[in-house]
């Protein structure tokens, strides 16, 4: 009995040290899930001879959540461009500066000078895109371009629509289809905007991130969607359509960046070198379908992405937005809105 | 342990030190157990019961400052508009809205589980273990992988539906997934084993002696079920019950999977304060008047559902 | 659990079958149907060669070839599997021991409590326990800085325990104290009287307790969800990822695989829980 409660003692010692010795050749990765392309994972092992762990994770606020409290492990968190500039705010990114590295020449340079990183100290471009909506051409015959398929349908598209479940990206489509300004906290503004979506949520089926399963299991006819995960479900639905509306839509860049307290900082330094290489980022491209902000990727993507109309947008579209973060007490009328609506 | 019964009193010292010895030993046999627990079980409640009388700190975690906006958080809204109290009654929607799922399927599992188990008990032993083992593989698979099946079958374009439109019976497929409807189903058949069980074990011990009896007197089928069998289970039944209605007061994931993500549940509230919303205080809250209704579950069974010493009846 | 009802032919009486309720076996069919539908649609579909769940095109092992190299799951079935065995020994060894003081034995002060705490996992609702695992861990992870998956195993050991308890506790009190009492009788040792009479006899319960826990570990996901760290994506979490982000047959294949060591421990747990006198 007792060299029994011993080995017990020493089996629950070791797995606790495992964990924290950290062995010269790791890496632990937070990204999106499905994002990350694993034969460039396998590439950039095989180069540095590192062992490389991936975890998901579905949204910027369940990331932070995670990494927030402390002690999460992990190196490499993927953020959206918002996400980056709290994050740096609040002091849980490390300042690795990317712009000294080798590899920063590649980086296209309208992507250096962001408002979520100006020059560059903190992140680089991991993938960029816009989030719209998609949607069965053979369902809805009209056109496409307009909000009001979000948030006032015709009786076809009537409790076929998915949304996501982001507050921000559902609070600002509605902004827009109200014609308000982004960041808003005119309380009369946002009054209108609760009264809105609540009305709207009637039409939808669903709320939530699973889009292209959604859509190519015909659950839904028409999601909230960022434009590489429409292209995406296009592939096996071939009817979709993304739409570009006329009132405007957010443009976002999700970036690579370093943990402050990261365990394995300088396997993580070598990793933000490796994905400013055009093929690391035509590796990624070509797994997720985006755009990247590396100058020479072109080369390594598939025909498609350079062509498709979710990643090339037509001439006509407005300007994607890029949303900075809102203050504390607009993020908390948000909130407010956003639980109201999810009760 | 073989352990005499002692009923006399014992005066002798060594009868003293054997008494002595075996509390000891049943201190040391129980310790390891108990601690285990108590640290990862039972002392962490009560880390959230301190955290849902803090405030949230920025971006998640608390900040060590007293307040009680968390439990005024559940009954009472600031308007968002102008900042005056009053009551709401969001909160109170989405636990009514559990209860009641938790209680629909605790009577459908109830309805179903009951001849279930009696058919089970009363068959020759032989092949009630066959029946036992059947009923009880499903318990033991995945339930995220049988809740995702379920998913497969009820969708639009799953089996069910187009099972339907082949035969003819209906044109357009219905919607049945992403309804209450498909959360309930998916929580029924995720608890059903756990009615079944309780239910077998008591039943199995029944004396049909009783039942002979009833009929000797000339009692219908009906009677006999139900002035004689089903008092007799209620240990099993009073069981299963709890056994189904509390993880059904938690769920959430299989709710969120077949819900469609549009309502809540308390399960969803808790996990989504601990997740985007970042509120953990909150969440510490909503989780300890989720124990309560818990607690006081629990307490009606002890009352009804368990035998005058005490002991649940089935063992 | 012999009792006259059940090891007795059905009594006929009166034209009256004793045990006969109208409705019941059809109940139980019907049960049985539902319950495994879903299992089989997915088990059947993880051998379907195109992607879909309705239409069959042909049979192919190809999902389970694809399954296997996916390094996804082989990283999640890894940890899940490591973790689930030290939970399950750990948990087993624990509640053996809470389990031998707590049966069989006229109550003292404290016992019902101690029951209590043992069974206290199964009646708090999983998310709260998450939660409060959750909040607990972080304290302690910021106060001392170790991490690992200590914290995960601990986790799925504690709520492990009641599991594991309950089938050796039943197994206990089915025990013929007679045994033992003659061995005491015959001037053994208390520890001899264990090892040599009392462990042999328990084993079915240690087993399928151990099973149990076993099982039940390698199922969760909720508290894993809460608690898991880099690295410790367990396969139910992996699974739900995935669920999320659209399924491939991939993980038809992997559930089938689950369920056939499901099957497998259940077998064996009925055949080690079975009465052996």
């Amino acid at each position: 009995m007792k060299s029994k409660i011993f080995m017990m003692i020493m089996a629950m010692s070791l797995t606790f040290t495992v964990g924290t010795v950290s062995a010269a050749g790791d890496l632990h990765i937070y990204n999106w899930g499905n994002y990350t392309n694993p034969e460039m994972i396998e590439k950039f092992e095989k180069m540095h001879g590192v062992k490389v762990t991936l975890d998901g994770y579905d949204s910027n606020e369940t990331m932070l959540a995670k990494v927030e409290q402390g002690g999460s492990g992990y190196d490499i968190v993927v953020p959206g461009d918002y996400m980056i500039a709290i994050m740096v705010k609040k002091g849980l990114l490390e300042r690795v500066e990317p712009n000294k590295m080798s590899n920063f020449k590649n980086v296209d340079p309208k992507w250096v000078d962001v408002y979520w990183d100006e020059g560059r100290n903190y992140s680089i471009p991991y993938q960029w895109g816009t989030t719209n909506f998609t949607v069965d051409s053979t369902v809805y015959k009209g056109d496409v371009d307009t909000l009001a398929l979000l948030f006032d349908p015709p009786a076809e598209l009537k409790g076929r629509i998915n949304m996501l479940k982001d507050m921000n990206d559902v609070i600002n489509a509605g902004l827009r289809y109200l014609t308000y300004p982004r960041c808003n906290a005119n309380k009369a503004q946002l009054k209108e905007l609760n009264t809105m979506l609540v009305k709207a949520k009637a039409n939808w089926r669903t709320m939530d991130y699973s889009v292209i399963e959604k859509l190519t299991s015909k659950d839904v006819d028409l999601s909230q969607s960022w434009n590489g995960a429409a292209m995406r479900a296009r592939k096996d639905r071939p009817e979709l359509v993304y739409s570009y509306p006329k009132e405007g839509f957010t443009g976002w860049m999700d970036n690579v960046a370093v943990l402050k307290g990261a365990p394995n900082l300088e396997n993580a330094k070598l990793f933000i070198n490796f994905m400013m290489t055009p093929e690391a980022a035509g590796m990624t491209s070509n797994l997720a379908s985006y755009a990247n902000g590396i100058l020479g990727s072109e080369k390594y993507m598939r025909e498609e992405l350079t062509t498709a109309p979710e990643i090339v947008m037509p001439a006509g579209a407005p300007a994607p937005e890029f949303v900075p973060p809102c203050a504390q007490e607009v993020t908390d009328l948000y909130s407010k809105i956003w639980t109201n609506l999810n009760k | 342990m073989s352990d005499q019964p002692s009923a006399n009193i014992q005066l002798s010292s060594s009868a003293v030190a054997e008494e002595k010895r075996l509390r000891n030993t049943r201190l040391g046999l129980l310790a390891p157990g108990i601690l285990t627990i108590f640290c990862i079980g039972i002392m962490p409640l009560s880390i959230v019961l301190v955290y849902s009388f803090l405030e949230p700190g920025d971006f998640g975690g608390v900040s060590w400052v007293l307040s009680f906006d968390a439990y005024v958080q559940l009954l009472f809204e600031e308007d968002i508009f102008d900042e005056t109290l009053s009551f709401t009654t969001d909160y109170l929607q989405i636990f009514l809205r559990s209860v009641s799922l938790g209680l629909f399927t605790t009577i459908a599992c109830l309805l179903v589980g009951f001849p279930t188990a009696y058919f089970i008990a009363t068959q020759p032993p032989a092949r009630r273990n066959a029946w036992l083992f059947l009923i009880t593989i499903p318990f033991w698979t995945n339930l995220l992988i049988r809740t995702y099946a379920m998913l497969l079958i009820l969708r639009d374009q799953g089996i069910i539906n187009l099972a339907l439109i082949e035969i003819g019976l209906i044109d357009r497929a219905i919607p049945l997934l992403y309804t209450d409807f498909a959360v309930c189903l998916g929580l029924v058949y995720a608890y059903l084993p756990f009615m079944v069980l309780p239910i077998f074990a008591s039943l199995e011990k029944l004396d049909f002696r009783l039942v002979e009896a009833s009929y000797d007197l000339y009692a219908t089928r009906f009677k006999v079920l139900k002035r004689i069998i089903i008092p007799l289970a209620k240990p099993g039944i009073a069981a299963g019950c709890i056994l189904v209605l509390i993880p059904s007061l938690g769920a959430f994931i299989t709710p969120a999977l077949l819900g469609g993500g549009k309502s809540l549940m308390i399960g969803n509230l808790i996990e989504l304060q601990f997740g985007q919303a970042r509120n953990w205080p909150f969440g510490s809250a909503i989780a300890l008047v989720l124990m309560v209704l818990v607690m006081l579950s629990l307490m009606t069974y002890l009352r009804y559902g368990t035998t005058r010493k005490g002991a649940p009846g089935h063992g | 659990m012999a009792d006259i009802a059940t090891t007795a032919p059905r009594k006929i009486i009166k034209g009256i079958d004793l045990k006969y309720q109208p409705g019941f076996s059809q109940i139980t069919w019907f049960c049985i149907v539902v319950l495994y539908a879903p299992i089989a649609v997915l088990v059947l579909f993880s051998f379907n060669e195109n992607r879909s769940v309705t239409v069959w095109t042909q049979f192919s092992l190809d999902w389970y070839a694809k399954a296997w190299e996916n390094e996804g799951i082989q990283h999640a079935a890894l940890v899940s599997l490591e973790v689930a065995f030290v939970a399950m020994v750990i948990s087993t060894i624990l509640a053996t021991m809470a389990a031998l003081v707590t049966t069989r034995t006229p109550p003292y002060r404290g016992m019902n409590i101690a029951v209590a705490v043992i069974n206290q996992p199964l009646m708090v609702p999983e998310v709260v326990t998450a939660v409060a695992t959750l909040i607990f861990f972080a304290i302690i992870k910021q106060a001392t800085g170790i991490s690992g998956i200590g914290y995960l195993i601990a986790a799925h050991t504690a709520f492990c325990i009641p599991f594991a308890y309950m089938p050796i506790r039943a197994r206990l009190e089915d025990m013929d104290l007679s045994l033992e009492q003659a061995a005491a009788d015959l001037y053994a040792p208390p520890f001899k009287v264990f090892r040599r009479v009392t462990l042999p006899l328990l084993m079915p319960g240690i087993l399928a307790g151990a099973m149990l826990a076993f099982i039940v570990s390698l199922d969760d996901v909720i508290i894993t969800l809460f608690v898991a760290g880099p690295g410790e994506t367990t396969l139910p979490l992996y699974i739900l990822g995935q669920i999320r982000r659209g399924v491939t047959p991939e993980i038809n294949a992997v559930s089938t695989v689950f369920l056939g060591i499901s099957v497998i421990l259940v077998t064996f747990i009925f055949l080690f829980g079975k009465d052996k006198k």
